[in-house]
């Protein structure tokens, strides 16, 4: 048998015929490969390119340094403090995360709570990710954490920086506070800084009103990351910019001596400067700690905030809407006297009581005052008096003075959720309540009552525009990042020179005249004394069985049933600086506002705030040394692809 | 006395002469594609030689060593060891199933002393061996015949029914491939061919039904669509084809493949090595790589075509195939054209016992190439 026959030949040509197309087809895949090469690099090389880089990106929004709030001398009402932190980051916890937090919690106190809600954040986050265990602590429990740090593994002490209020609740209604972003806020502001979980945001006060000044803007680190998120290096930084430091026009140190005068009362009281509509002070108590919404308000913290009858969260100054009572009278009297009806020798006599359509308006007096000139009535607060002016007067003339005096319109003050108070007209009525405007209804107003409200803002406006003869309105912020906010010179009252010494003679006399009703707590120290109105606002009218039982005096009645007692005024009497408004709320026992706002006057002028050399000291700010910047929490990382 | 088998060589060769017949160009070639193996091994490390690069070099050296030795070996001697071979293959794919243990998810491996053993792998050699020394012994017509059709396809479907029951799919079909391409290449008459292509046409639906592991289904579901479950399962695909756009023409640079280097891809030192390559080497140089590979195909199929022994013919066709079919599978499934299975990249890959079956491969190609002038008569593998 040969060694190869022709089936081995035959064989051979079919191997080599198929062997040839199966070389083709090989070529052809390997086409194939290189167009799909070509595909992807080339042609859409580009896309992909972009995918990579959305891959390997990421943003790390770095938290701005929040601007500081200082006052007219540069005291810091609200800075940013070191917040120690304590984080835990899970992959290196060796032990575990449970034993870690029970090795922590020998350290410095843990709550149950506050473990779970970590081993919550830990479950929510990428293993790498530094949750926070425990914030704000002390110098000696930080120092106690980094002590114990080597038998500590995973954890990582921290210093961030967070909002601080040096002196809590004493300026919290100026001030207000900062607190954790609401969805409602995230929704209507773009910047990224809300997006940043933990970040504090404006409520209330300047820190609401001028939220974007002292924000900042956010700086960016962009960061290359691998697939599970962590960062391997920083690929570039844009430091954003600090928020602006907010000079205030107040003054810290009357601030503190009226807060420790308006004590544990439900009150407020302002201190303006007459000439420019500086306020000085501003105070409404009780206060609350802004600090707490910083760090976290317990539920039982808001229970006591909000479940208070003495209304912590409103700031009275403004927010709160009083009748005026017989402060309204300096309104009343100033628009006698300018419209003429008030001359010398108007006199108006009080029986005890002023008639009208059936009802009685009665003095606070039983016997009646007697023959009153618009002085003297200011003087002695007489009603029958006011009554009948304001009967003559008409609700148009007194309408016309008291916003000419800066009522029944926001005083446009740097702070949010001013009310406007009310002075009612004609019109007023009549669409509200359909019904026409009535003459008892004038006598009501003519003695601060009937529908007419006022915020003590207000009150204080117009104490200080009758003081200067001046359309002074109050003003809280001096300067925002060293430019000082515009302010025009204020223009002359259009009110005679005249009318307005007449009516400044009779605020006198309340307080510096025998028989005065303020006459018992005058500042006696001569060059020093003030000018003003009392006044009390009824919370509830009595009835005539009430009345007969005796129950109009306050001290019979439950605190909640008690009248406000209020005093607006100013000081000295020659060459007036400082105005004053100084409400109770149910507070009308004796004159615990006169005195206070005798107290307060008093000190004001000692210390003269208005007239200090040293307000102001925008250029020590300028060049205080640039201040460092926190790197906070990054943004969610992005899906991949 | 029987006369030897393969006694009809036309002439012997000393060692010398062997190693001057080695195709050292294409050795040149293959030492060239596993540098830039290590290359990207070490790129992917984060330009480092631990824990790839440096094992990859033993490993290469090591497989250098072995395609040598392999093409010392003479032809006829590999014949002779071609069922045996097989047997051993076979046992060790059966031992495997015993007592071999998971690795990525799957029954691959066995451990004989320090040796890590995928005797898949080897199974790949051993059947190219054992089927060129079968087919060699059957004239064209005896192929076609039911009972060596039926006994080709026995020593194709039982080791390709214990990989696939491993579960290695990957690895399944090529053997399935190899053996059918021997088949055809042995002149497996189209009346065979034809049917069977249309019987798989129709079995595919039946074998998505009943066959086919949920993972391997969810790799071609995800293959379809990768986009709507792009964090999924849809995440490798999506991201091997932004490793390879994003490379464009130049490449972003050796060491500088953002996609490998940050994990986002998967498997970066095994199954997705060619698209770092392809993301810092761009276009030009995944078409300059790609040439390389069809450049060795084209040395393996020239020395298939000129050796004169049919059973040397059909080992060298089968040793390139293989090759071929990794690099088409591998490749086709990174750059999304088929689903996602567990196939390295020849040569470029990760691994020890891969790139050692591979250089095996090429040894006994040589060794084809080498004693290509050697005469095997048909009866001489006949012993069945």
């Amino acid at each position: 048998m040969p060694l190869f026959d022709k089936k081995d030949k035959s064989r051979y040509a079919t191997f080599t015929r198929r062997a040839v197309g199966m070389g083709g087809g090989m070529a052809a895949v390997f086409a194939v490969l290189a167009g799909r090469l070509y595909q992807l690099q080339i042609r859409d090389g580009k896309d992909y390119l972009v995918d990579a880089e959305a891959n390997r990106v990421s943003q790390w929004l770095i938290a701005p340094l929040r601007g500081r709030i200082v006052d007219r001398f540069g005291v810091e009402l609200a800075n940013n403090r070191r917040n120690y932190r304590v984080l835990l980051v899970a992959e290196q916890a060796t032990e575990g995360v449970e034993q870690a937090l029970d090795q922590i919690g020998k350290v410095i106190h843990l709550t149950d709570q506050r473990k779970k809600k970590v081993l919550r954040d830990i479950a929510a986050n990428k293993k790498f990710v530094p949750v926070p265990v425990a914030e704000n602590l002390s110098w000696e429990d930080f120092s106690r954490v980094n002590l114990h740090l080597p038998y500590l593994p995973g954890v990582q002490p921290d210093i961030g920086e967070t909002r601080d209020y040096p002196f809590g609740n004493e300026l919290v209604h100026v001030l207000g506070y900062v607190a954790s972003v609401s969805p409602e806020e995230k929704a209507a502001d773009s910047d990224p800084l809300f997006g940043l979980p933990g970040y504090r945001t404006g409520k209330r006060g300047i820190e609401k009103e001028y939220d974007k000044q002292v924000r900042g803007k956010a700086g960016a680190s962009r960061v290359e990351v691998n697939a599970y998120g962590r960062i391997i290096r920083e690929l570039g930084m844009e430091p954003g910019q600090p928020g602006e430091d907010i000079y205030l026009t107040l003054d810290r140190q009357l601030q503190e001596f009226v807060a420790g005068k308006l004590g544990e009362e439900s009150a407020a009281c302002v201190v303006m400067d007459v000439n420019n509509g500086d306020v000085i002070a501003l105070s409404s108590t009780p206060g609350f700690d802004p600090n707490w919404f910083n760090d976290g308000l317990s539920g039982a913290q808001w229970r006591e905030l909000t479940n208070n009858d003495h209304k912590p969260l409103l700031n009275k100054v403004m927010g709160g809407a009083y009748p005026p009572g017989s402060t309204f009278k300096t309104a009343v009297a100033m628009a006698a006297v300018e419209a003429g009806i008030a001359t010398p020798d108007y006199r108006v006599h009080c029986g005890g009581a002023f008639f009208f359509g059936g009802r009685a308006f009665h003095c606070w007096r039983k016997g009646g005052h007697g023959s009153m000139d618009v002085q003297s009535a200011l003087q002695h607060s007489c009603n029958v008096f006011f009554c009948e002016t304001a009967r003559r007067l008409g609700i148009d003339r007194i309408e016309q003075m008291a916003r000419k005096l800066g009522m029944g319109a926001p005083t446009g003050i740097e702070l949010p959720g001013e009310r406007g108070g009310l002075i009612p007209s004609r019109e007023w009525k009549q669409k509200t309540y359909k019904w026409a405007w009535q003459q008892g209804d004038t006598i009501s107003v003519g003695i601060g009552q009937g529908y007419v409200t006022v915020t003590p803002l207000q009150l204080v406006q117009m104490m200080a525009r009758v003081a200067s003869g001046k359309v002074v309105s109050p003003r809280l912020v001096h300067s925002v990042g060293g430019r000082l906010m515009p302010r025009d010179a204020p223009a002359l009252l259009d009110v005679s020179e005249k009318s307005l010494e007449v009516v400044r003679a009779g605020l006198d006399k309340v307080v510096n005249q025998p028989g005065g009703t303020a006459y018992p707590e005058r500042i006696t120290e001569p060059g020093f004394e003030m000018a003003g109105k009392t006044g009390t606002a009824q919370v509830r009218r009595f009835s005539k069985e009430e009345r007969a039982r005796g129950l109009t005096k306050n001290a019979n009645l439950e605190w909640k049933m008690r009248d406000h007692a209020l005093f607006a005024g100013y000081a000295p009497v020659i060459n007036p600086r400082y105005a004053i408004v100084n409400i109770i709320e149910h507070g009308a026992i004796g004159h615990p506002q006169v005195v206070m706002a005798r107290d307060i006057l008093h000190f004001c002028q000692q210390r003269d705030p208005a007239r200090l050399p040293n307000a102001y000291p925008l250029t020590s700010a300028a060049a205080a040394p640039p201040r460092k910047q926190s790197r906070t929490q990054p943004v969610p990382p992005k899906a991949g692809g | 006395m029987t006369p030897r088998p393969y006694a009809a060589a036309k002439r012997t060769l000393s060692f010398a002469d062997k190693l001057l017949e080695i195709n050292w160009g294409m050795v040149l070639l293959i030492a060239l594609i596993g540098a830039a193996g290590i290359a990207m091994l070490y790129s992917v490390a984060g330009g480092q030689f631990h824990p790839w690069a440096l094992r990859q070099m033993g490993h290469f050296v090591l497989g250098l060593t072995v395609l040598v030795m392999a093409a010392m070996i003479d032809i006829r001697v590999w014949m002779s060891l071609a069922y045996t071979a097989y047997a051993v293959a076979l046992m060790l794919l059966v031992a495997v199933e015993l007592v071999g243990h998971m690795g990525m998810g799957a029954q691959r491996w066995i451990s004989i002393g320090p040796l890590e053993l995928q005797p898949s792998e080897l199974m790949k050699i051993a059947l190219v061996l054992a089927l060129a020394r079968f087919l060699h012994g059957k004239s064209m017509e005896e192929v076609s015949k039911p009972l060596p059709l039926a006994i080709a396809l026995a020593m194709i479907g039982i080791p390709a029914v214990l990989v696939f029951l491993q579960p290695n799919l990957g690895t399944t079909l090529i053997i399935i491939m190899d053996g059918c391409a021997l088949l055809f290449l042995a002149g497996l008459s189209w009346w065979w061919i034809g049917p069977t292509l249309l019987g798989i046409a129709a079995a595919i639906p039946l074998a998505w039904q009943f066959v086919l592991h949920d993972y391997q289904k969810a790799r071609v579901e995800t293959f379809l669509d990768p986009a709507a479950d792009a964090l999924g399962k849809g995440w490798n695909i999506t991201q091997a084809k932004i490793a390879i756009g994003s490379g464009g023409t130049a490449g972003k640079g050796f060491l500088e493949g953002t996609q490998s280097r940050l994990n986002f891809l998967p498997e970066k030192q095994t199954d997705f090595i060619w698209t770092s390559f392809c993301e810092e080497f761009g276009f030009v140089g995944a078409l300059a790589l790609l040439i390389l590979f069809a450049t060795v195909i084209f040395y393996g199929v020239q020395t298939a075509m000129s050796a004169r022994s049919h059973f040397g013919r059909l080992v060298a066709m089968g040793v390139i195939l293989n090759f071929f079919f990794y690099i088409m599978i591998n490749g086709m499934m990174v750059m999304g054209l088929i689903p996602v299975v567990g196939i390295p990249m020849p040569l470029l890959s990760y691994g020890g016992s891969a790139m050692l079956t591979v250089m095996l491969g090429f040894g006994i190609l040589m060794s084809v190439h080498i004693h290509r002038q050697v005469e095997i008569p048909r009866s001489a593998g006949g012993i069945i």
